[in-house]
């Protein structure tokens, strides 16, 4: 697997799914925590690749 | 499974000194296993399944496992992170595993990965502490 966004989003999963869990305590505020650092992460990819995209390399 | 009475019995238990030091040995070698030792099994067992799989596929991604080389300070901190997740970063050394293909395309997917992994065991190590302390 070499898909540079498909790494980044296994990484992104992998790490909300820890701090989510060290954060709460209950299952369903862990999943909703996970999901929300998840969405938050991938996001802010998105966004920075874009701002990034005017500059030369 | 356990009552919220019996965990903070565990905790309260376990506040000695000698067994402190047991739960964060414990943590750092095997992620998870102080968590389901102080009867926090649900999460015991998220980060002995996530922070394992994270360092396997930072292996299987031709990622370094970086050697203790002080004179170069960032691989020095590089290995450091690497030796925060324990007894799978000592099989992965003594099995010959952590090499690192620098020509691969995701070699840096892989260090990162392998550095990860072993930052948030040391997280996870703080955090059975604190929940030996009984302040969790």
């Amino acid at each position: 697997m070499t898909s540079h966004f498909a790494l980044l989003a296994l990484f992104a999963l992998l790490v909300s799914i820890v701090f989510a869990v060290l954060m709460r305590d209950d299952p369903r505020q862990q999943l909703r925590t996970a999901g929300a650092l998840f969405a938050g992460f991938l996001a802010t990819a998105i966004v920075l690749g874009w701002l990034m995209y005017p500059l030369p390399l | 499974m356990a009552t919220k009475s019996t965990t903070a019995e565990t905790a309260r238990a376990s506040a000695e000194p000698g067994t402190l030091t047991l739960v964060c040995v414990l943590a750092w070698a095997v992620p998870g296993a102080a968590h389901i030792w102080l009867g926090r099994r649900q999460k015991g067992i998220v980060f002995l399944v996530v922070l394992s799989l994270m360092f396997a596929i930072g292996l299987m991604l031709e990622g370094r496992i970086f050697p203790f080389e002080f004179a170069e300070p960032l691989v020095a901190l590089a290995a450091i992170a690497d030796l925060g997740m324990g007894v799978p970063w000592m099989l992965a050394r003594m099995m010959g595993g952590g090499a690192g293909i620098v020509t691969a395309p995701t070699f840096e997917y892989g260090n990162t990965f392998l550095i990860v992994a072993g930052l948030l065991n040391c997280l996870v190590v703080l955090d059975a502490f604190d929940i030996a302390m009984g302040r969790k």
